[in-house]
C-alpha cells in the first residue's frame, strides 16, 4: 500500500510539472520541496498531499482516471459530512479576562484564605449566630422577609431596630456572642438594600436587594422549611473578589448540613447578579434529582466591600462598584 | 404719609398683594416679617407702620422692630436686636423693648419666639442622632439594571445549575450511604473495567503494529483469506475463519470492538465480553480444523 501510494504521489506531481510549467513558476518547486518531504513520511500520506495543491488546482484537471476519481469521492464525502456544529457566542463565552481569576492550586491565594477573617468559622472554632433587623420602622413587608429569612439560616434571630445607631449595635453584638449582622434596608415598604457584618470586625457587604418573593408569591412551592441545616450550593465565584464573597455566604450557615433535611439554599452568580434560592430536594434515581422551591428568593449585587465592620465615614473599603467601569465593557465582570 | 387703613384696603382686600397665599379655607402672608404667617389686619408688616418680629438666624434670634418714624427710610427702617440665648432673659429683654407696644405684638412675639427656640433644640437633638443620606436614584440605570438582571436570570438556568450540582454530589458521595442507588455502584465499578481493558487493548495495539510486516511461518491446515471463497461449505467452517481472519487482521477489527462496546452504553454483558475477549489477544490461537469431506457437485453418473 505504501509503495503503491508513494509512486502515485510523484506521479501526480510529474504530471503537473508536465502540464503547466509557464503558468505557475512556484508551484513546480513547492512539489520539489513537497515530494521531498514525503517520501521522508511514507505514512501519512495523503493530508499533506492535499495541501500541497496551488489554490486554483481542481479535482477534474488530474489526467489519471483513477486518482480523480479517488479524489472525486473524498471531495464529496467531505462535502457531506455535517459542518462541525458552531459554538454560539455567549457573554459567559466573550467575558473579558480578569487577572484576579482564582487559580484552584493557587498557593497565595490558599494561605490567604487560612489567615484571613473566615479563618475562624473555616477551622471550625465558631459557629454563626445571625442577627437580623432592618433599617427604621420597617414595612409589612420587609419585616415578613425578615421572618422568613430567619427560617432559612438556622440560628437566626429578628429584632427590631428601635432607631439605634449600628456602630452602637456592633459591640451588643459581640458581646453577645453573634458573627453576623445582617440588615435590610427599606425603601418605599419594599426592602432594597442589605448590609451583611461579620462581627469579630469581619469584612462588610453592602448589597443592592431586588426581586425579593415572598413565600406565599411563589408558585408550586413546598411546605415551610424545617429546623434542620440546609447545605449550601455557591456557583460561578471565580475571582479573588468572588471568592472572598463566597466565603462570606458561607459561613453564615452551619458547617455539616444534616442531609435528611434535604434542602439546598443556592448562591448562584452569573454576570455580577447573586441569585439566592432555597429548594427542597429529592433524588428519585440516581441520574434524576427533583427540586421544589420553598423559601424566600431574591437577587444580590455587590456595592462595596468594606475591610472592617460598619463604618461609612472613616472605613476602608476594600471594593466599590464604580458604574462607568462595567459600562465600558459590558463583557466585563467583577465577581 | 403712611395711611394703614387705606394700605390694607387696598391690598388686604381688594386688589393684589404678592405677599398673599389664598387657600380655600384661610390667607397666609409669605412676608419674612411676618410675625404670625397668617395675612390679617393686624399681622400684615405693610399695613402695620409700629410692628416687630422675631427672627433666627443660623441659630441665633433676633427682635426686629418698625416704627412710623422711620417709615420714610427703608433702608433703616427695621432695628435689629439680638437676644440672649437664655430664654427668660430673651423674654424679659422683649418686654424691656416692646414696652408700651400694643398687647397684641408683645404676645405674638413671645409666642413666636418660644416656638423658635423649640424648634432648634429639636435641630440640635437630631443631629446628634443618625442622619438618613438620601442617595439619588437614576431612572434609566434602574431600569438597565433591571434589564440585565432578567437576561442574567435566563442564562443562570437555575434549576439545571442546581440539579447539577445534587447530582454531582451524589456520585462524588458526600450524601454517605443515605441513598442506596445499587445500580449506580454497580455502573461505577463497570466504567473501572471498562477503562482497565481499554488500557490493556492499547497496549496490545502497539504491539500488534510492530508486527505487521514481519514474516510468519504457518501451519498448513490453516486457512488463508484466498481459500475461503473455494470452499462449499460456509456454515461449518464460518465460525473457524471468523477467527482466523479476527487474529490476522488485527488492526482494523480492534478498532471496531472497541467502539462496540462503548456505544452500547456500558451496561449489562458487552464490556465484559469484551475484556475478556482482549484478554485473549495476547495469546496465540491455534485452531484446529477438522475437514470434513466436500460434498460433490455433480452426482456420478
Amino acid at each position: 500500500m505504501d509503495v503503491v501510494e508513494e509512486h502515485d504521489i510523484q506521479d501526480k506531481h510529474t504530471k503537473k510539472k508536465t502540464k503547466k510549467p509557464k503558468k505557475q513558476p512556484k508551484p513546480p518547486h513547492e512539489n520539489g520541496n513537497d515530494s521531498m518531504i514525503e517520501k521522508t513520511e511514507p505514512e501519512h500520506v495523503d493530508a499533506p498531499a492535499e495541501f500541497s495543491f496551488p489554490p486554483t488546482f481542481s479535482v477534474s484537471e488530474i489526467k489519471n482516471k483513477q486518482r480523480r476519481h479517488l479524489m472525486f469521492m473524498k471531495l464529496k464525502q467531505e462535502k457531506r459530512k455535517a459542518p462541525p456544529k458552531e459554538v454560539p457566542k455567549t457573554i459567559e463565552n466573550q467575558r473579558v479576562y480578569d487577572e484576579t481569576t482564582v487559580n484552584p492550586e493557587d498557593e497565595e491565594v490558599a494561605f490567604d484564605e487560612g489567615t484571613d477573617e473566615f479563618s475562624a468559622y473555616f477551622n471550625r472554632l465558631t459557629n454563626p449566630k445571625v442577627l437580623i433587623t432592618t433599617s427604621d420602622r420597617p414595612r409589612g413587608r420587609t419585616v415578613r422577609f425578615c421572618n422568613q429569612l430567619a427560617t432559612v439560616i438556622p440560628d437566626a434571630h429578628v429584632y427590631y431596630r428601635r432607631g439605634l445607631a449600628l456602630k452602637k449595635v456592633i459591640p451588643q453584638c459581640i458581646a453577645r456572642g453573634f458573627t453576623y449582622l445582617m440588615v435590610i434596608n427599606e425603601d418605599r415598604k419594599v426592602p432594597n438594600g442589605m448590609v451583611l457584618c461579620h462581627l469579630p470586625d469581619g469584612p462588610t457587604a453592602h448589597f443592592k436587594v431586588s426581586s425579593v418573593r415572598l413565600r406565599k408569591e411563589m408558585k408550586r412551592r413546598g411546605k415551610d422549611p424545617t429546623e434542620h441545616s440546609p447545605e449550601v450550593i455557591l456557583n460561578n465565584f471565580t475571582t479573588r473578589l468572588g471568592h472572598s464573597m463566597g466565603r462570606l455566604f458561607a459561613a453564615l450557615f452551619p458547617h455539616d448540613p444534616q442531609f435528611v433535611g434535604r434542602q439546598v439554599a443556592t448562591f448562584h452568580n452569573q454576570r455580577d447578579f447573586i441569585f439566592f434560592r432555597f429548594h427542597r430536594y429529592i433524588f428519585k434515581n440516581e441520574k434524576r434529582v427533583g427540586i421544589q422551591e420553598l423559601g424566600p428568593r431574591f437577587t444580590l449585587k455587590l456595592r462595596s466591600l468594606q475591610k472592617g465592620t460598619f463604618d461609612s465615614k472613616f472605613g476602608e473599603y476594600e471594593w466599590v462598584l464604580k458604574r462607568h467601569e462595567n459600562d465600558v465593557c459590558r463583557r466585563r465582570f467583577n465577581l | 404719609m403712611q395711611h394703614d387703613d387705606v394700605i390694607w384696603d387696598v391690598i388686604g382686600n381688594r386688589a393684589f398683594c404678592s405677599f398673599k397665599v389664598k387657600t380655600k379655607v384661610q390667607n397666609f402672608c409669605r412676608n419674612e416679617y411676618n410675625i404670625t404667617g397668617l395675612c390679617n389686619r393686624s399681622s400684615c408688616p405693610l399695613a402695620n407702620s409700629q410692628y416687630a418680629t422675631i427672627r433666627e438666624e443660623k441659630g441665633q434670634c433676633f427682635l426686629y422692630m418698625k416704627v412710623i418714624e422711620r417709615a420714610a427710610f427703608p433702608a433703616r427702617m427695621w432695628e435689629k436686636v439680638k437676644l440672649s440665648k437664655n430664654y427668660e432673659k430673651a423674654l424679659e429683654q422683649i418686654d424691656q423693648n416692646l414696652i408700651y407696644w400694643p398687647r397684641f405684638i408683645r404676645h405674638k412675639c413671645k409666642q413666636r419666639f418660644t416656638k423658635i427656640t423649640q424648634y432648634l433644640i429639636r435641630i440640635r437633638k437630631l443631629t446628634l442622632k443618625r442622619q438618613r443620606k438620601l442617595v439619588p436614584l437614576s431612572r434609566k440605570v434602574e431600569a438597565r439594571e433591571k434589564r440585565k438582571e432578567e437576561k442574567a436570570l435566563i442564562a443562570a438556568q437555575l434549576d439545571n445549575a442546581i440539579e447539577k450540582e445534587l447530582l454531582e454530589r451524589l456520585k462524588q458521595g458526600t450524601y454517605g450511604d443515605i441513598y442506596n442507588f445499587p445500580i449506580h455502584a454497580f455502573d461505577k465499578a463497570l466504567e473501572h473495567q471498562d477503562e482497565e481493558s481499554e488500557t490493556d487493548s492499547e497496549e496490545e495495539e502497539e504491539e500488534d503494529d510492530e508486527d505487521v510486516g514481519k514474516k510468519e511461518f504457518v501451519a498448513e491446515d490453516e486457512i488463508e483469506e484466498s481459500d475461503l471463497s473455494d470452499f462449499e461449505d460456509m456454515d461449518n467452517l464460518k465460525a473457524g475463519s471468523d477467527e482466523h481472519e479476527e487474529s490476522s487482521e488485527e488492526d482494523e477489527s480492534e478498532e471496531e470492538m472497541e467502539e462496540e462496546p462503548e456505544a452500547s452504553g456500558s451496561k449489562g454483558k458487552m464490556p465484559l465480553k469484551g475484556a475478556v475477549f482482549r484478554k485473549k489477544r495476547a495469546y496465540v490461537e491455534i485452531e484446529y480444523e477438522q475437514e470434513m469431506e466436500p460434498v460433490p457437485k455433480s452426482k456420478a453418473t
